[in-house]
């Protein structure tokens, strides 16, 4: 066996909280790279990951610091090095590519002096030998007009695209190690093909190992030649790629391949007549002229939705998705169409419909942080609601606050807390009990998972199916994650630049007939190891949808 | 849920301040107390010539030493805190509340009200401070109600820009959305859901502008349009005495020390309030 090219021992990161409080974030990690290797760290949000990637530039981010055990990196010793020899390493034998690409380019600076700027540091070869260089790496990396995408500003190549520019800008310096933290989650999943088809292609060619971090298990499979899980700061489980996939040894991983199994969903109860009805909806963004807004963004969207029934809408980002739910609950106004909610027509505008119509139909949106307010009490933030719709105060009001935050599983004494100091998912289940507080019939559900982990993510669907048992409720549910919408919806609604291409029930998803739905759904990553490789896509229709 | 007896203290309500804020407090709270009682405090009347000699140094009889008319500096100062701090919490309260309300406002409900009112108050900005100042003393005549008001008029739009800039960015957040969605009243959403969480900023432009109203009122005085003589605010004690300086007179030295000590306490009030009050959203 060759020797290690990395060599992580005893690892341990420790960090100062804002209350001078010491935590350790890493507990004693410890593991190899082989040259040429690609280890993926795979692991739920404060799991570690993204820490242990960043250390092994010997980098922290500010506040932590590595406070035990050692790291190698070929013949050097990053735990030991001065900062300054550190920085002469980065680039030339580590190199990082970070998640958002978006905001790793200067909007102000041309493609090619960002990429070509490690060689210019480091002074390793001549400028126009390091153009031909990336000119090289673009092609390897399958970028359109390589010859010329360095001349471009950021702004003006798709988010695909300047994710694979970010690789380039990384592979310049011909590192040994590559890390990618999470290079593929902010994109679609017709793009993320792409990106990882193209980082797989140039890894395979070159000696360089990688660190593959992500959360999800699914697109690590396709790339990883072996797989860390981790959790808490601490190494749960380590094997090959194939192993993790079918023989996983640890519960905790079982518990992250569980969560992919798709659960097929059994319709609560019987339909009991159409709870909301859309027809020939339009609506947009803009100025408005003549009645139509400058850029219209919804096409002509009609869909029938029965009562104690679910409703999925996929779609890539912007399709249309998040703006159709916004439409129906009349935050923006349709300038076009209807909108019927059990039998009676809504006012475009919110403002014009009566308060009992607001409350029957909630809207949860996507991210919790945003949609609590932070100087609002977990009990302010439920009452206000039960105030607001239904004049309840004083005792009555705070038991019924308690109630709500039982039936999400929180606590009562979770209700003095600020949204601050509570987790991801907590602050999901207060963002879902404040619209059960209004007690509504429908809820609409702005891609309420897509924030989560993936175990956190399946808690929360759990949540909606027992509430809907419950309470007898319908869901419109917006995701971008198909097995999401497979588990917990009856028919679904494929978008495409603001109009509905298809109506499919759930449980035939794969049996789609529009081309792109077919296109969408079969870019989906799958839990086997040889999916990418064996896809096969119609270069055409890829052509013909994605907007590159 | 059981009452426990304990006395509703700042720290155990979550607004503990560190030691640099209380000292902050702490002079503050000195000065309000002076600008109070200050003329009971006075040895000497402050418009009244009690030593023959000017630019007097500090003894046992004028603590502070005497003016540049032999007046006593000690009895002009706490008479001058009840103008500097009064004049200028005054403006500044009143500046940033309608400044802060008018923004918010402005901030959500946008479009042409929103352009109306900002390039208006824009325009207003344009005018150089001393000089409105100077006109507006000028056409209605120099008093303390006069003063607060031009001053605060003053400071207002900047104050306003401020608010804005905030509430606009608040107001995109979800849980305005929400809100809006629930079908919550206009003024609910200003004062409940979007000012708590532009109350750290707002406090520390509150602060900032404190400061400069306590300079532009000084600047107006040495225009002999701020507190008329024979009373003086800090600032225009300053420039009275300013001559003194180079015959090493305290009378140029303690209304400095006096203007310095507030501005510098007010700031170290507002940049060390609670973090609860200061930073919310983290």
């Amino acid at each position: 066996m060759t020797e290690a090219l990395v060599c992580v021992r005893d690892l341990r990161i420790g960090a100062v909280t804002d209350s001078g409080r010491r935590v350790q974030i890493i507990k004693g990690v410890s593991f190899d790279i082989a040259p040429g290797e690609i280890v993926a760290l795979i692991g739920e949000s404060g799991s570690g990951k993204t820490t242990i990637a960043l250390s092994l530039m010997g980098h922290t981010r500010s506040g932590c610091a590595i406070t035990g055990g050692t790291i190698r990196l070929g013949r050097h010793d990053v735990t030991g090095m001065r900062e300054g020899s550190r920085a002469a390493l980065r680039g030339t034998e580590v190199s990082y590519v970070p998640q958002s690409a978006a905001a790793a380019f200067n909007p102000s600076k041309r493609i090619m002096d960002q990429v070509v700027e490690i060689t210019e540091i480091h002074r390793l070869m001549p400028r126009a030998e390091a153009e031909a260089k990336a000119r090289d790496l673009f092609r390897a990396l399958a970028l359109p007009n390589p010859d010329t995408i360095g001349a471009r500003y950021p702004h003006q190549v798709s988010g695909g695209q300047l994710q694979r520019l970010s690789a380039a800008m990384a592979l310049i310096g011909d590192p040994s190690l590559v890390i990618f933290d999470e290079p593929t989650t902010a994109l679609d999943v017709t793009t993320q093909i792409e990106v990882l088809r193209a980082f797989r292609a140039v890894m395979d060619k070159s000696a360089m190992a990688g660190v593959y971090v992500s959360h999800d298990l699914a697109v690590v499979a396709q790339i990883a030649d072996r797989i860390i899980v981790l959790k808490g700061g601490e190494i749960q489980e380590e094997g090959t790629t194939e192993q993790i996939l079918n023989a996983p040894t640890h519960p905790y991983t079982r518990q992250l391949l569980d969560a992919f199994e798709p659960v097929p969903h059994v319709p609560a109860s019987s339909p009991g007549g159409t709870i909301l009805e859309v027809r020939g909806l339009c609506a947009g963004y803009g100025a408005v002229r003549d009645g139509e807004p400058a850029a219209k963004i919804l096409d002509d969207v009609s869909f029938k939705l029965e009562r104690g029934r679910n409703l999925g809408v996929i779609g890539e980002s912007g399709s249309g998705k998040s703006t159709l739910a916004r439409a129906i609950a009349g935050i923006l106004p349709a300038y076009r169409g209807k909108v019927r909610f059990d039998g009676q027509d809504l006012h475009p505008d919110l403002a014009h419909r009566s308060k009992d119509q607001l409350r029957r139909a909630q809207i949860v949106f996507q991210l919790a942080d945003t949609a609590l307010n932070p100087a609002q009490s977990v009990g302010a933030i439920l009452a206000r609601p039960l105030t607001f719709y239904r004049g309840m105060k004083g005792a009555a009001r705070e038991r019924r606050v308690i109630e709500l935050l039982d039936m999400v599983h929180l606590p009562a004494a979770l209700r003095h807390r600020l949204p601050s100091e509570l987790s991801g998912g907590q602050k999901q289940r207060v963002n879902l009990a404040r619209a059960l507080a209004a007690e509504p019939e429908l809820i609409l559900c702005d891609e309420i998972t897509s924030a989560l982990d993936t175990v956190v993510a399946a808690a929360i669907l759990d949540l909606l199916k027992e509430l809907q048992r419950e309470l007898h409720l319908s869901y419109m549910f917006i995701s971008h994650d198909l097995s999401t919408v497979e588990a917990i919806c009856d028919e679904v609604l494929v978008m495409l630049k603001g109009k509905v291409v298809e109506a499919l029930p759930a449980a035939g998803m794969r049996e789609a007939t529009h081309p792109y739905s077919r296109l969408l759904i079969s870019s989906i990553p799958q839990l086997d190891t040889g999916w990418l490789k064996g896809l096969e896509q119609d270069p055409e229709l890829m052509a013909q949808f994605i907007r590159r | 849920m059981s009452l426990p007896l304990r006395i509703p203290t700042p720290a155990r309500l979550g607004y503990s301040f560190n030691w640099t804020g209380r000292i902050g407090l702490a002079i503050i709270l000195f000065w309000a107390v002076i600008a109070f009682i200050g003329p009971w405090l006075a040895p000497y009347p402050p418009g009244e010539m009690v030593d023959w000699d000017y630019f007097g140094g500090m003894s046992g009889q004028y603590w502070m030493g005497t003016d540049y008319l032999g007046r006593d500096i000690l009895s002009r100062v706490l008479m001058g805190a009840r103008y500097t701090v009064g004049i200028a919490l005054a403006s500044v309260v009143l500046a940033c509340a309608g400044g802060v309300l008018l923004g918010m406002i402005a901030g959500v409900v946008g479009g042409w009200f929103d352009t109306l009112l900002s390039r208006l108050l824009d325009a207003f900005n344009g005018i150089p401070s001393l000089l409105f100042g100077l006109v507006v003393v000028a056409a209605v005549g120099s008093s303390i109600p006069v003063l607060i008001a031009t001053l605060a008029a003053i400071y207002l739009p900047g104050s306003y820009r401020f608010a804005r800039a905030l509430a606009v960015n608040v107001n995109t957040m979800d849980f305005v959305t929400v809100a809006r969605a629930r079908g919550e009243g206009f003024f609910y959403l200003i004062l409940r859901e979007i000012f708590p969480n532009i109350l750290g900023p707002v406090l520390a432009d509150l602060g900032l502008r404190f400061v400069f109203i306590v300079l532009v009122l000084s600047g107006l005085s040495f225009l002999g349009i701020g507190v008329q003589p024979p009373h003086a605010d800090w600032g225009a004690l300053v420039r009275e005495n300013i001559e003194g300086l180079s015959l090493g007179a305290p009378a140029v030295v303690f209304p400095s020390i006096a203007i310095a000590s507030l501005t510098i306490s007010v700031n170290l009030f507002i940049d060390n309030l609670p973090t609860r009050i200061r930073d919310r959203s983290e």
